[in-house]
């Protein structure tokens, strides 16, 4: 492999559980609520989806089992914010050290213990071609998945009746309610998923990604996460670039490191940050386009009595 | 033997026994009877408060009613959600539109509608209502590029499309200019004719006598009056509804003209929200011993000049706003307020007065200058006597000066504000809407105030859509339409429907052309 395809296959596995993440959260946030605990549910998706792997032998039970995770907690989330009418903001943060104490306890029994890598897709002939053979038709099961899933987002959010309705109860949830849209179920279902693709997004760094546990793997990926969200203004197709470019210049960096680039190590990991707050600054700079997607209800508490 | 055609053989379309509904404190319906018959227009009048909306909003299933039956074509039924009514055939307009910004019309009406699934034949079908129905609207818009009154059309024509048997339109024409009046009451006459009931809320007298057959009247949440409004007067229903004579401000005075205290000279403002309306080369100027009213349905620009003239966006250049003469563009609000402006926001809560202060301290909160603030420190015992002094001449319902300024109904928050203002005795008053939602006595009290501080010889700025208060109280009325302002016109010399065609924007044209000529 040369060091360009190394540099492009690596991206796409370190942007897959970005975009997973991201994906869940971009149609939490379009359904009007804004979960700030993505960290959380990803890393307890990581240790459940570790230890359901380690314990059954199946990486399609780990996956399974890292989704119902971050739906749980998601759900919890969803009690208190919609239900109890909870602050948005703080439940979010207190859900992100929630997940972050918990998985530590659940993951002291699966420190240093190892687990296969996922198998890749491997199309004889097709699968050996330079460059395009590895990194689109060598990948793992997940990293389509993770595209396949964007796409439909993408396509239910502006296709579907059901998406409209879900936009709908993002952008002014006094009118939907008015309309006859339950709300808050429309909600919290959005919120399970967002849960769901959030575990799933931290199964993948436990499982795929450096297949072994260690506490707080998850390393502030659910903040990017969070960012990419707000960076791609709430458009599917801008998150898939978004997570691509983050992972991009997170493999860059690396790679400079390895090189011995003459610039302190500690400025190039930078790199991914810096590169994704300029973007995202360049981009917010359209304030009609961001009106425009932004959900307008965005972390408003609903009261159904009105 | 009844003859087939007379209503009083006909059972009632819909039919209302003993709605009563209250919330914590107040009791917005008692014991409600109200029948409205297939094809009849029904009014359903009452001052701001009165308890019509909460009324309809049951009949509509957004709310639930405390006790009382509802009765759908002789049957009783229950109504637990607006999906519900929709099934039975009640469509609904709301004051406050239920409209998604960011959606196109065709997806704001896919919303509303259950059956239809094809976006595309649904536009189709957008079209050909609306077209019916002589109201143009393009379904492929954005609904946040459009007018205020092309909002409701999109509203209307949600409700057509479910073809209902009753239609409920919450104050309709509180946004529409005076020919829009009349082309929706067409809408209506042919809605009715054609076998489908209309139950219209409104406290504007003159629309209900116009096109109603029948009115019920509430007050305080109980029903006091049915009648025919064509067979009253509008003081015999204003009785009905306010529950006293009314009396009518006094005509101002002769006018004298004085200097000028507050002059724009051409204000050009980009809005800092996206979505709202540039300021194109705005000009006016009001004098001293004047009320200048500023006509325009809401979003034309109206919100943005107040900003600009309150000092909360700045001018760009410091001569483009003079106060008695001084530049004042580069002024921030207290600046403004030093030269002797005083002003009456747009938001009761949130710009005119903090929610969770008392109104001891909201009174304070303009009203810093004078003998309540000394050498920095707060006299409080001057501050509470001045909150009082509102509280009494403007005659504020509430629990004492100590109370929270969100324990106000909205009406007497605006008596509050309106009060704290004009008791400082500013030499230029720019009041926003200054009797939107407060009762008929109370309006009265805030019209005489503002015609007496202009006898007083202050300069006074009145925006506001409601063209009856400006004809009643202004010496010169403009128009604002799409960040535009036209010529002002002396009240004497003009008359709503010019007002009106003004408010449409049809003044553009003739500004261009105009301009045209003088290239």
């Amino acid at each position: 492999m040369t060091e360009l395809t190394a540099i492009l296959v690596s991206m796409v596995l370190s942007a897959t559980p970005l975009l997973l993440a991201a994906a869940g959260e971009l149609v939490t946030e379009k359904s009007g609520v804004l979960n700030l605990g993505v960290e959380g549910m990803m890393i307890v998706g990581a240790v459940v989806g570790f230890g359901a792997e380690y314990n059954s032998g199946s990486a399609v039970m780990g996956f399974a089992a890292a989704a119902i995770g971050g739906a749980l907690l998601a759900a919890l989330f969803g009690f208190l914010t919609l239900f109890f009418l909870a602050n948005q903001v703080a439940t979010g943060l207190a859900l992100t050290i929630f997940g972050l104490g918990l998985s530590a306890l659940i993951g002291t029994a699966y420190i240093g213990k190892p687990l296969p890598h996922l198998p890749l897709l491997d199309i004889p002939g097709i699968s050996d071609l330079p460059v395009v053979g590895p990194l689109i038709f060598g990948q793992d099961a997940i990293v389509y998945l993770s595209v396949a899933v964007t796409i439909a987002i993408a396509w239910f959010l502006s296709r579907t009746r059901l998406g409209l309705v879900l936009r709908s109860v993002g952008e002014n949830h006094e009118a939907a309610h008015a309309l006859g849209y339950p709300v808050r179920r429309i909600r919290f279902l959005a919120v399970l998923f967002g849960g769901a693709m959030s575990g799933l997004g931290g199964a993948y760094l436990s499982l795929a990604y450096t297949p072994l546990w260690s506490q707080g793997m998850t390393a502030g990926r659910g903040w990017i996460a969070l960012a990419l969200v707000v960076f791609s203004t709430w458009k599917p197709w801008r998150l898939l670039f978004g997570a691509y470019l983050f992972g991009f210049f997170s493999i860059v960096q690396l790679h400079a490191q390895g090189l011995a680039v003459p610039i302190a190590p500690e400025f190039l990991s930078m790199l991914p940050y810096l590169a994704t707050i300029l973007v995202l600054v360049i981009i917010s700079r359209d304030a009609k386009r961001i009106r425009l997607n932004a959900p307008a209800s965005l972390g408003k508490a609903f009261r159904a009595t009105a | 033997m009844t003859s087939r055609g007379g209503l009083g053989s006909v059972t009632p379309r819909l039919e209302l026994r003993g709605i009563s509904k209250s919330y914590p404190g107040t009791i917005a319906n008692k014991n409600v009877e109200l029948s409205v018959m297939p094809g009849e227009l029904h009014a359903l009048l009452g001052e701001n408060g009165a308890g019509k909306s909460t009324l309809v909003k049951i009949i509509y299933g957004v709310v639930a009613a405390d006790e009382g039956e509802i009765r759908w074509e002789g049957r009783p039924i229950a109504v637990h959600d607006p999906a519900s009514a929709r099934r039975l055939g009640i469509g609904m307009v709301f004051q406050h539109f239920t409209l998604f910004e960011t959606l196109t019309v065709t997806e704001n009406i896919a919303l509303g509608l259950e059956k239809e699934r094809d976006i595309r034949r649904l536009a189709r079908r957008i079209e050909e209502t609306a077209t019916k129905y002589g109201l143009a609207l393009d379904p492929s818009r954005y609904v946040h590029d459009l007018s205020v009154g092309e909002r409701q059309r999109v509203e209307v024509v949600r409700c057509l499309m479910q073809e209902p048997k009753l239609l409920i339109m919450d104050e309709p024409t509180s946004v529409l200019t005076p020919q829009e009046v009349e082309r929706l009451f067409d809408v209506l006459r042919r809605l009715a004719a054609e076998g489908c009931s209309i139950l219209y809320i409104s406290h504007k007298l003159g629309e209900i006598m116009a096109l109603c057959q029948r009115a019920t009247v509430l007050r305080q949440g109980a029903v006091t009056a049915q009648c025919d409004p064509r067979r009253e007067t509008s003081a015999s229903l204003a009785r009905m509804m306010v529950g006293s004579e009314v009396l009518a401000v006094k005509r101002p005075g002769e006018h004298k003209e004085g200097d000028e205290a507050l002059t724009v000279t051409d204000l050009v403002l980009e809005p800092d929200d996206p979505f709202g309306t540039r300021l194109d080369h705005v000009s006016l100027n009001v004098r001293k011993g004047e009320i200048l009213g500023i006509a325009g349905v809401a979003g034309n620009g109206q919100t943005e000049l107040l900003r600009a003239l309150a000092g909360e966006t700045l001018a760009p250049r410091s001569d483009t706003i003079r106060i008695e003469g001084a530049n004042a563009g580069h002024l921030g609000p207290a600046g403004r307020r030093a030269r002797g402006l005083a002003f009456v926001p747009e938001e009761r809560l949130g710009r005119g007065a903090v929610a969770e202060l008392s109104l001891a301290d909201n009174a304070l909160l303009t009203a810093y200058l004078g003998g309540n603030v000394a050498a920095g420190m707060v006299q409080s015992g001057a501050v509470r006597d001045f909150a009082s002094a509102i509280v009494k001449s403007y005659n504020v319902v509430c629990a004492g000066i100590d109370a929270e300024a969100r324990s106000l109904s909205g009406g007497n928050m605006q008596k509050f504000i309106i009060g704290r203002e004009i008791l400082q005795q500013p030499r230029v008053l720019i009041a926003a809407h200054p009797t939107w939602g407060v009762d008929v006595g109370a309006a009265l009290t805030i019209h005489e105030a503002l015609i007496r501080l202009r006898d007083a010889g202050a300069a006074v700025l009145v925006v506001s859509e409601d063209l009856d208060e400006l004809f009643e109280i202004c010496d010169r009325i403009a128009v604002m339409s799409k960040g535009r302002i036209s010529e002002p016109k002396r009240v004497g010399e003009t008359d709503i429907d010019e007002i009106g065609l003004l408010m449409g924007g049809l003044f553009e044209d003739k500004q261009q052309a105009v301009s045209h000529a003088a290239d």
